[in-house]
């Protein structure tokens, strides 16, 4: 298992879901032993990177338009509730059903449910991050129902019974020659088969998915969906996305379900202006987003009959709770700051393990989840703090802030809400030894007199430091040498050469001083 | 404008202990100017590896100290833009009296240069080929910009050489050096061959946290580059800097 939980079998296919990590810097070091894997990163990355950077620069109001995605999420957060009931009213009089969830394994229910009142045992889906959140797919294998992934890289990740590794790109993980052996190998066991003589031509590649799940959009009549945005005004549901198979999912069934977290309601289409300019620029360096399909309840004769809108809750009113953690619903799931992120480009998306990788899994998994397992407290220190996140972010989550006061939780504990109840955190166990060590490190740095004196020990001692240091410090000198110790510190010199005679002030040290005033 | 300011020189705990050299440069270099510069004896550390590692409480006496310690000074100046990001960011978000008004009065020592003295030309003759990596705090959290850079550009005999993918973090995050180890190193190793292919006999920064992952890396494969801290290009004129190649530092020792 362990080998390959990231996936790059040199042959595909043999079944290698990945396991959930152990802890992030574990997985991250196995990650990178994997080159092709890292390479592979590092050129989606890069490529995208580059053009986001492009297509943002086009825009000279940028800088507005980001602080008006943020003003207007953040509105929206604090009258979530009003704004709800507004959606729901607006929903039901065009003819949906609301259903609200108050978590995952609700959300699951009320799918179930809802598809086995049909009749069907299977259903497509378009691309969503709630679903995948919830673990829908199993869910419903669990029911008997077959849910299939329609979107081209949710597609190789399911025939590659694989997990996706990207919110945008999701079988990014994956190069040309794997998705044709997993093509060749598994598409025959779901549906139409790949033709034997395949290719890792993209053209040739496409060509079979296109053949393989138009059979499925044709036969389908339950269609199952996220959206990108609920506009509350009207009731209307908007699904972005550049492929068109999104809007075969949304328009074919005759009973289309609906699965949004309760973050992303827009009060109004004038709200909704802003983000269909930040969003396609910011994930898919695209000025204006290919396929974006909305519908508002059902329309007789014009698409599905039956409209069900399940509103996942799964934490968010929790996060919601606490003032600076809350920003992370800010998020439009633009994956930007995956594609900038240094450390998401060598660890790979799964040493994340859950559906939100990258800088914003880092914040969002250890809010939602909690900080209660090894793997989820380590989540907020996979990162930096370089701050590139951020600076991408196209409404302005201060991801390093919010790393920062997760850590605080991990280490310090602290208040949080639980399903709508305070509750006092301990703090992580296994930080023992860190906190004694910052906590001395505190103490003598609170008295320059230790310091000094222990400046002075080091100097003094210096030429009998090792080059490589036992313990927590072998992470350092495992890969990089240290720098030696000077014989003597700043401190000491200035004291030794300052304070001395002129009592401080303007004592020559050491080097010339022609003074220009 | 420079006689009658009060500035206090804020070395930060790793150039205290580890590069004085860094330090003694920034006096030197400030005297030049003509300031006068002090340094109270009562500072310690800015206590950001305690913030950013989560130690929030650990944190706040290291901010009391810093806020009591530079009372009294018109400017606080430091050569370092992580440790100046973590005061001018964070300390004003603890309840500790005068910690949002040193925030205020504390600039990274390009800033200082550019903005208060008003000087890009320091008089500093340093006749090397210097790539510049901008470190994230100073390009990101400071807003920098082009300060180094334009500094840089007036030292006599410089050559300055484009780093590629100068933005990129280096890879030191200070506890994630250790807590993440194996991606830090990654990100110094791609960082340090950067360096090494502009051809440049020294990297530069504003920060010595960076320079001491970014030049471990490059020491432990052997590259003669050498990280030299951007006060101490700035501190050279040709009598210092002439014979040995580079100054005098501690980092020297090119194997
Ligand atoms: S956190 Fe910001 S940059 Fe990252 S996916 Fe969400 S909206 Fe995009």
């Amino acid at each position: 298992m362990s080998g390959t939980f990231l996936g790059m079998p040199r042959r595909a296919v043999p079944g290698n879901r990945p396991g959930a990590p152990r802890d992030f810097p574990t997985a991250a070091e196995a990650a990178g032993r994997n080159t092709t894997l890292l390479e592979n990163l590092r050129h989606a990355t890069h490529t995208i990177r580059d053009k986001r950077a492009r297509a943002v620069a086009e825009l000279s109001d940028w800088p507005e338009l980001r602080a008006a995605g943020a003003a207007i999420k953040d509105e929206v957060l604090l009258r979530l509730d009003d704004h709800l009931e507004r959606l729901e009213e607006a929903v039901t009089a065009a003819g949906g059903t609301v259903h609200w969830a108050a978590d995952a394994d609700e959300a699951n229910r009320i799918v179930t449910e809802l598809v086995h009142a049909t009749g069907e045992t299977e259903a497509i889906k378009v691309k969503s991050m709630a679903t995948q959140e919830i673990g829908l797919n199993e869910a419903l294998a669990g029911a008997g129902i077959t849910a299939y992934e329609t979107d081209l890289a949710e597609l190789i990740v399911q025939l590659g019974d694989d997990l996706p590794s990207h919110i945008l790109v999701p079988a990014i993980h994956r190069n040309r020659a794997e998705i044709r052996d997993i093509f060749r190998e598994r598409m025959g066991e779901w549906g139409r088969a790949a033709p034997g003589d395949l290719t890792d031509r993209p053209a040739e590649l496409a060509e079979a998915a296109r053949l393989h799940l138009r059979e499925k959009f044709l036969r389908a009549r339950v269609g199952i969906s996220g959206a990108n945005f609920m506009v509350a005004e009207t009731g209307t549901m908007v699904v972005v996305e550049s492929e068109g198979n999104g809007r075969m999912c949304l328009t074919l069934p005759e009973t289309l379900i609906s699965v949004v977290g309760i973050e992303k309601v827009v009060p109004t289409w004038r709200d909704l202006e802003v983000f269909l300019q930040l969003l396609p620029r910011s994930s898919t360096a695209e000025r204006m987003n290919p396929y974006t399909t909305m519908w508002t309840g059902t329309t007789e004769g014009d698409g599905p009959r039956e409209f069900h809108l399940v509103l996942l809750d799964n934490g968010r009113t929790d996060v919601l709770a606490d003032t600076v953690g809350r920003q992370a619903l800010r998020c439009i799931r633009c994956s930007a700051c995956l594609n900038v992120c240094p450390v998401y480009e060598r660890a790979g998306g799964h040493a994340y393990g859950s559906a939100y990788p990258g800088p914003i899994g880092a914040i969002l998994t250890p809010q939602l989840r909690g900080v209660g397992s090894e793997l989820d407290a380590s989540l907020p220190y996979a990162s930096s703090l370089c701050g590139a996140c951020y600076e991408v972010c196209p409404v302005a989550i201060d991801i390093p802030r919010v790393l920062v006061h997760l850590r605080e939780r991990v280490v310090e504990g602290g208040e949080v809400t639980v399903r709508g109840s305070r509750v006092r955190l301990r703090p992580a166990r296994g930080h023992a030894a860190e906190r004694a060590v910052m906590r001395a490190a505190r103490w003598a740095l609170d008295h320059p007199g230790v310091v000094r004196a222990g400046q002075r020990a080091a100097g003094r001692t210096r030429r009998l430091h090792p080059r490589r240091l036992p313990g927590p410090g072998a992470a350092w000198t495992a890969s990089r040498d240290l720098p030696e110790v000077p014989a003597e510190s700043f401190r000491r010199w200035w004291r030794r050469t300052r304070e001395a005679g002129a009592g401080g002030g303007t004592a020559s040290g050491d080097g010339q001083r022609e003074d220009r005033s | 404008m420079a006689e009658r300011m009060r500035v206090g020189l804020f070395i930060t705990c790793v150039n205290d202990t580890l590069y004085p050299d860094t330090g003694r440069a920034v006096v030197t270099l400030l005297e030049r100017l003509g300031v006068e510069v002090g340094f109270p004896e009562a500072q310690s550390c800015c206590g950001q590896p305690q913030f950013n590692t989560g130690y929030r409480s650990e944190t706040e006496p290291l901010v009391r100290r810093y806020a009591e310690a530079f009372a009294g000074y018109d400017h606080i100046v430091t050569p370092s833009g992580s440790c100046a990001a973590m005061v001018r960011d964070h300390h004003p978000g603890f309840a500790v009296p005068g910690a949002a008004d040193a925030a205020r009065r504390t600039l990274e020592l390009t800033e200082f240069l550019v903005d208060v003295l008003g000087v890009t030309d320091v008089g500093a003759y340093y006749p090397h080929t210097v790539t510049y990596h901008p470190t994230c705090h100073g390009l990101r959290a400071l807003g920098l910009g082009d300060r180094p850079r334009r500094l840089l550009e007036r030292v006599r005999g410089l050559e300055l050489v484009e780093l590629p993918g100068a933005e990129e973090c280096c890879g030191f995050g200070g506890t994630f050096a250790v807590k993440n180890a194996a991606v830090s190193t990654s990100m110094g190793r791609d960082k340090a061959r950067a360096v090494v292919s502009t051809g440049a006999s020294a990297v530069c920064t504003v920060d010595n946290s960076c320079l001491m992952h970014i030049g471990g890396v490059l020491r432990r494969a052997g590259s003669p580059v050498r990280p030299v801290h951007l006060a101490e290009i700035l501190a050279s004129t040709g009598e210092s800097a002439g014979a040995t190649g580079h100054g005098t530092g501690t980092r020297g020792a090119i194997r």
